[in-house]
């Protein structure tokens, strides 16, 4: 894949080159580099948040490029999960809500099978008691775990995560972390994490090393 | 969470809670416009009811009167009403030709409610010493109630004229000095005088009517206003005021006869009526788009401060027309609520008004209601303000890329 941007005067620049990238089911993937190097810019192409200028990305073995805007919403919100830097919690809605809204979105109206499904997740990750305070009213790595329970919530092949540990101390990054890898474990789930952390990293069962917008290294870590 | 409502429903209603003050204000805003529209328009009906009531209460919708004295060519396929036009001088009462055809003719229209016919010319009545000059009318009641309600005007006596009786209004009678019981002679410009026994006193609510008619039957006033057998006007009542004209239009071309509307005999109170009702609207119509600009620039704003929870949702997978709906909806609960506390304030303006507003004797000016239809009609078009002003900013939150919204 492609991704080049146009800026205002008409100059395009060409931010992701040739990316080549193949994610087999089950794999727990690191992906790291400098600051400017495309990372979050190729999550989105992923993440079928943005479209490549060039080039193909299939999900599933289901091919996504002549998807229009609405397909592609279904197809992001039934097999992708996202963890953000800043956690990105609806402020308007409860912990439990926040977990409910991927499926609520999906099937249009609220039901019991939801709340309990979410209750469940907040339960695993460790909120359970927490389930309806709002997020202003959780820590910031009570609020990750949430979207982490969030990113969870429609079974999702893969959950692409930009920084999840970013904005957190060590030992909170650690238990986070920690808890992406019992996920992996137990649901066979998909992640590409980006970090700058490179203990994090290590930790990982591959690492995808992007400079200025070209993949210059993809093995497991040393 | 309410298991029957629809995401958009939810998003929408917590979007508005959450923005507290900012909804808060704008509904008061609406509510206050919508108050300023439905106050107005039950004012001004009520007003114009009352007007027109009082207008229509001494007067016909139309008065079908002999063609005038202009010779008026007259339709060769109307054989009835065919024949020499015979020139009366101008001072002589002038009967309607075949006017029991006519009255038929019209009673069977649809759009009349009542024919009655009426002999009525310039008599005056004396009294002692006091001499009035009156209008004399001859009527037949059981038909005459049917044009000019007099028979729930009636304030002495009652509505009663056989032969030597006549009904008068409260004015004629303070000045003749004369009540219910009392004899009154009539005398005609033709020099016929006769004697009638006052039965009945009316209030048709104008001065100049309760001072100058006297009603008395049909055979009484056509024999002193020297009409045997013919009548001065067909009066008729219709069953919509407002097509007098067009159907006063007709009745002329039909019959050759003269037909007067309300509207024509009132044309500046109906000017007036009108421009009042075109410049009411002109100002619901600017309240109107000024509610409108006030709910879109509050929801513009508010999708900018939401526009990375928008990003968010997209994120999850909502569709750009789930995220369009949740705004149009914004705006749409905006105007109902706004509708609604708009209607209530307007409530209680015409509750205060009808306190302070009240004749000198303390009677209320007019009678005002908000009428349910009213509240209904101003609910649903305050509702379809709110999502018509809505479609742009929530157009603006449909068409948010989603990266940029994230990382903004
Ligand atoms: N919408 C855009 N328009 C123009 N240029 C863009 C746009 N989005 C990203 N870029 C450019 O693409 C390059 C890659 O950006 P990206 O955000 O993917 O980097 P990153 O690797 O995530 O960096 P960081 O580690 O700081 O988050 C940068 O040079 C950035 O300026
Ligand atoms: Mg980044």
């Amino acid at each position: 894949m492609r991704k080049s941007y146009r800026s205002d005067a008409g100059v395009e620049t060409e931010v992701l080159h040739g990316i080549d990238l193949r994610l087999a089911r089950g794999e727990f993937a690191a992906l790291i580099g400098p600051s400017g190097s495309g990372k979050s810019t190729l999550l989105n192409l992923i993440g079928l948040l943005d479209r490549p200028s060039a080039g193909s990305l299939s999900i599933d073995g289901q091919a996504t490029a002549s998807l229009d805007d609405d397909a592609l919403a279904r197809l992001r919100g039934q097999r992708i999960g996202f963890v953000f830097q800043y956690h990105h919690l609806i402020p308007a809605f409860s912990a439990l809500e926040n977990v409910m809204m991927p499926m609520l979105i999906e099937r249009g109206r609220p039901d019991q099978a939801m709340r309990a499904r979410a209750a469940g997740l907040l339960e695993q990750v460790g909120l359970h008691a927490q389930m309806d305070n709002r997020p202003g009213q959780l820590s910031g790595g009570q609020q990750q775990r949430v979207a982490i329970a969030r990113a969870l919530a429609m079974q999702p092949s893969l959950v692409l995560a930009d920084e999840p540990t970013g904005n957190l101390d060590t030992r909170t990054a650690d238990g986070v972390f920690a808890l992406l890898r019992e996920v992996n474990a137990t649901l066979a789930t998909s992640f590409l994490i980006v970090t700058h952390d490179p203990r994090l990293a290590a930790r990982c069962d591959r690492i995808v090393e992007l400079v200025d917008g070209a993949i210059v290294a993809d093995a497991p870590p040393v | 969470m309410h298991p029957w409502l629809p995401f958009e429903w939810i998003a929408a209603i917590r979007f508005l809670r959450e923005g507290r003050m900012q909804s808060v204000l704008i509904i008061v805003g609406v509510g206050v416009g919508v108050s300023v529209i439905v106050f107005m328009s039950a004012l001004l009906s009520g007003l114009q009811a009352n007007l027109l009531a009082r207008t229509l209460a001494s007067q016909a919708h139309i008065v079908v009167l002999p063609p005038e004295d202009v010779a008026r060519p007259l339709r060769a396929q109307d054989d009835a009403l065919l024949g020499p036009l015979v020139q009366k001088q101008a001072q002589r009462l002038r009967s309607i030709d075949q006017w029991q055809r006519i009255r038929t003719r019209l009673a069977a229209m649809p759009a009349i409610a009542g024919v009655s016919p009426v002999a009525s010319g310039p008599a005056f009545a004396v009294r002692g010493d006091a001499n009035k000059s009156i209008t004399l009318i001859g009527i037949e009641p059981e038909h005459y109630v049917r044009v000019v309600d007099i028979a729930t005007r009636i304030v002495g006596g009652q509505l009663r004229v056989n032969a030597g009786e006549a009904v008068i209004g409260i004015e004629l009678a303070k000045d003749l000095g004369a009540g219910v019981g009392d004899k009154l002679r009539i005398g005609s410009a033709d020099g016929i005088t006769d004697t009638f026994l006052i039965t009945g006193l009316f209030d048709l609510g104008s001065k100049s009517v309760n001072a100058r008619n006297v009603y008395v039957s049909l055979r009484a006033a056509q024999s002193l206003l020297d009409l045997v057998g013919g009548v001065s006007s067909l009066d008729l009542a219709l069953h919509d005021i407002y097509a007098a004209e067009i159907l006063a239009q007709r009745i002329a071309d039909d019959t050759g006869l003269q037909a007067d509307s309300w509207i024509r005999t009132n044309a500046q109170f109906f000017t007036a009526l009108s421009s009042q009702s075109v410049s009411s609207n002109v100002i619901r119509f600017f309240v109107g788009l000024s509610v409108a600009f006030g709910i879109a620039s509050v929801l513009v704003v508010s999708v900018v401060q939401r526009s990375r929870e928008i990003g968010i949702l997209r994120a999850m997978g909502a569709t750009r027309g789930q995220m369009l709906r949740t705004f149009l909806l914004q705006g749409g609960v905006v105007g109902l609520l706004g509708s609604l506390l708009g209607s209530a304030l307007a409530w209680l303006f015409l509750s205060l008004w009808q306190v302070f507003a009240r004749n000198p004797d303390g009677t209320p000016m007019f009678e005002i209601a908000v009428a349910p239809g009213l509240i209904a009609i101003a609910a649903g078009g305050a509702t379809a303000v709110g999502i018509l002003a809505a479609l742009i900013p929530a157009r603006r939150a449909a068409a948010l890329d989603p990266v940029v919204a994230i990382r903004g």
